[in-house]
């Protein structure tokens, strides 16, 4: 009993960094037929937003609260990804809709630039350049509609992008000044160190369960709850369904598919961003950390299928506990006594590479039967 | 989208040829062995390159799993090298094994000592493979997307399985061959190289010819059809299962051949060639070099490569940021390649762009087609 529960926390552990991965993926998948190559590298800005954060809060001014800053990471990381996202959205994947494949392509070269940004250029200055970038997509936003109708709304706009530059310029230097570890370009990983609350382990029904793991369910659990209620409740979410069932059609209706691609898109991101907090928790951060998880976060779109939350829960939790079950073996030790061939074949994929190659098999002669996913979308038509 | 488009004088052609042969038997005394040995890889990266082309260019589908097929011919390859240089060898089996206290070799192994088999591994173990992934795959349609992200699945799951297999095929470290035999002489050797240099520009050429003849007349039309209408193709009567298959595993076996060329001359095969990476590189040398087009796969490859080499000696860090640049603007520039633009409506329209040539005033594509069917 003790055994089972043991895995089957290591299982819902292992499925929820997954999910909040693959959430962003499935539902800009669900919307636009799009994959983003560069979701892991998103992942990965979020999980350097984490350190950048830490790093900061250990400033003296910032010392007394210290403790929250994985909070307070989890929304930087969300508004990160988020507008660099938006960024991708408004310059590369919006040229290319209808041709998922060159976007495929086009992605990964972001992915490569990412990794290398990160490696070549001094955290403290990639910092500075997020801000503005922040701070000039949404200045002109917060214009009074007067502004914006009139004739010189494009040099309102070049201006604020100015005063986005300067103070991301500023930013850079006051913080690569004052922290002397973010001020030197480095290819090497970092470690994020979870607060004190979070070190040690929780004891429940007599099992320790690590206290990071419960924390990433819990993150998990609340980006699932957010963005259930996004989607099902606000009037966006209702937007974003409606264009996921029919574009043309919801075109016609007067709903504006370019804002809701961007929104789309931008919240994918941000979601890959909390994701990516939840990956700096469990091990060190450097440019490739992304690489580990993007292939899993895949495969859990595959087998959730396409425009259903439901159906990308389910995929990673089973993913998440079939790869403990079989990269622990876990199987063993609920049947000690079986026939020594099977028991060969079982020991022989006990290691986490192998029950990658296992869960893959899996998932192949699971498409055998339901080439579509757990849920497919339904409808008649000759092309999905 | 074919060399047709542009008529070539038949003297052309031939000098062409001419000087293309000449430069092949040249090469090896112009060049310095380390140049000629980097030529000799990227020549046989383009064969790869020409599968890549055949399956994404003419059929539509974008594998991002070449890498399996490519280190799986590597692998064949390999292992025969290995094995028939081991008499020396505790057990007369590979040095590496002793490190892992492995007295017996692994049943897969024994055939390998054959060269008559491992000739015909070399391209049937990648194709059949190939065959039984895309089989399993077309047969449930699963296309586009889907496909491409279980092709690359599928090559972290070999990845996966070599890189841990050490007391099979010695996992991560791979399997050397520049110190093994083969005609009595050492495979790294000066002479060897150059050898290989010449067997892998003939196969170049002959595998080209092959991918010529595979696009041409009705298979050829078929897959076109594949790619820009699949319903189409089917509701004319064709299963389109069987020829997506049949491409997937032709690519697959030129995957091979060029994967056992390229580890005969690099001295190693290891998982790295089954990385992600590498996988996606392939696709731009085709995507840089003009899909579509035979000649631009091949071309793409040998100079993006040459291209890396330079770049990554002057300065290392740059080049995944150009790499990366060039995948975001062949895509969105140049979606064509450069080949293809040149075949294309690309001279002229910059030419127009500038001035210096008349722009056509009406129903442009009608009065192009008029003018060639004259």
């Amino acid at each position: 009993m003790e055994l089972l529960l043991d895995s089957l926390f290591n299982g819902i552990a292992i499925g929820s960094v997954l999910l909040v991965a693959a959430l962003g993926l499935a539902i800009v998948f669900g919307l636009m037929g799009v994959i983003n190559l560069a979701h892991g590298e998103l992942m990965m800005l979020g999980a350097y937003t984490t350190y950048v954060t830490q790093l900061i809060f250990k400033l003296p001014i910032l010392k007394p609260f210290y403790n929250s800053y994985i909070i307070v990471s989890i929304f930087l990381a969300f508004i990160v990804s988020g507008v660099v996202g938006i960024l991708l959205e408004k310059t590369i994947i919006r040229k290319l809709y209808g041709s998922p494949l060159e976007t495929l392509l086009a992605t990964w070269g972001v992915s490569l630039i990412l990794q290398q940004f990160v490696r070549s250029v001094p955290l403290a200055y990639g910092t500075g350049l997020i801000i503005s970038l922040i701070i000039g997509l949404f200045l002109p936003t917060t214009f009074s509609s007067k502004i914006k109708e009139s004739i010189n709304f494009k040099y309102f706009k070049f201006s604020s992008w100015i005063f986005a530059a300067l103070t991301g310029v500023l930013t850079g230097s006051v913080i690569s000044s004052s922290v002397s570890k973010l001020s030197r370009a480095s290819a090497r990983n970092v470690d994020v160190t979870a607060p004190s609350w979070m070190r040690g382990q929780v004891e429940i029904i007599g099992t320790a369960f690590p206290k990071t793991r419960l924390m990433i369910i819990v993150i998990t659990l609340i980006s699932v709850i957010a963005i259930t209620l996004f989607l099902n409740q606000s009037a966006w979410g209702m937007r974003i369904r409606a264009v996921t069932q029919n574009r043309q059609m919801s075109d016609c209706l007067g709903i504006s598919t370019e804002k809701v691609d961007i929104i789309t898109f931008g919240i994918g991101s941000g979601l890959a961003g909390v994701a990516g907090v939840a990956v700096s928790l469990l091990g060190s951060v450097g440019p490739n950390v992304g690489g580990n998880y993007i292939v899993g976060c895949f495969m859990v779109v595959v087998l959730g299928g396409v425009g259903n939350l439901l159906g990308t829960v389910l995929a990673s939790f089973g993913i998440g506990i079939m790869t403990d079950l079989i990269g622990a073996g876990r199987f063993l030790s609920i049947w000690p006594d079986m026939p020594l061939p099977l028991s060969n074949t079982i020991n022989f994929f006990a290691t986490t590479s192998m029950a990658r190659v296992m869960i893959f098999a899996l998932i192949v002669i699971f498409l055998q039967f339901k080439p579509t996913g757990l849920f497919p979308q339904k409808g008649r038509m000759v092309e999905n | 989208m074919s060399l047709s488009k542009i008529k070539f004088d038949k003297k052309i052609i031939l000098t062409f040829w001419i000087i293309l042969i000449a430069l092949i038997i040249a090469a090896p005394t112009l060049l310095p062995v380390f140049r000629l040995n980097l030529l000799g890889r990227y020549l046989s990266l383009s064969i790869v390159a020409l599968g890549v082309d055949l399956i994404w260019g003419y059929t539509g589908l974008l594998s991002l799993g070449q890498g399996i097929f490519f280190a799986l011919g590597g692998y064949c390859a390999a292992m025969y090298l290995q094995i028939t240089s081991s008499s020396e060898f505790p057990n007369n089996i590979p040095e590496f094994f002793a490190l892992y206290g492995v007295e017996k070799l692994p049943f897969f192994w024994e055939p390998f000592r054959s060269p008559v088999f491992t000739f015909f591994a070399i391209w049937t173990i990648p194709a059949l493979v190939a065959g039984l992934i895309g089989f399993l795959v077309f047969r449930n349609r699963i296309k586009g997307v889907y496909f491409s992200i279980l092709t690359q699945a599928s090559l972290l799951v070999f990845f996966n399985f070599f890189n841990g297999q050490q007391k099979l095929i010695n996992g991560t470290n791979g399997l050397k061959t520049d110190v093994t035999q083969l005609f009595g002489q050492m495979v790294g050797s000066e002479s060897m190289q150059r050898m290989f240099f010449w067997v892998t520009a003939i196969l170049v050429i002959a595998s080209w010819f092959f991918a010529k003849w595979v696009v041409k007349g009705r298979f050829g039309n078929i897959l076109i059809g594949i790619r820009d209408d699949e319903p189409r193709v089917r509701f004319t009567g064709y299963n389109p299962v069987i020829f997506k298959t049949i491409i997937f595993s032709i690519a697959g076996a030129l995957a091979g051949i060029s994967g056992a060329l390229y580890t005969v001359q690099s001295g190693i095969v290891s998982p790295q060639f089954m990385t992600v990476p590498f996988s996606i590189e392939m696709v731009i040398w085709v995507a840089v070099g003009g899909r579509g087009t035979l000649l631009g796969a091949i071309l793409g490859a040998v100079f993006i490569n040459y291209a890396k080499s330079l770049v990554s000696e002057a300065l290392p860090a740059s080049w995944m940021f150009i790499q990366g640049g060039l995948f975001i603007l062949v895509v969105t520039a140049l979606p064509e390649g450069v080949l293809g633009w040149i075949q294309g409506d690309g001279p002229r329209n910059l030419l127009q762009r500038f001035g210096l040539k008349r722009k056509i005033e009406t129903y442009p594509s009608l009065e192009i087609n008029n003018k060639e069917k004259k």
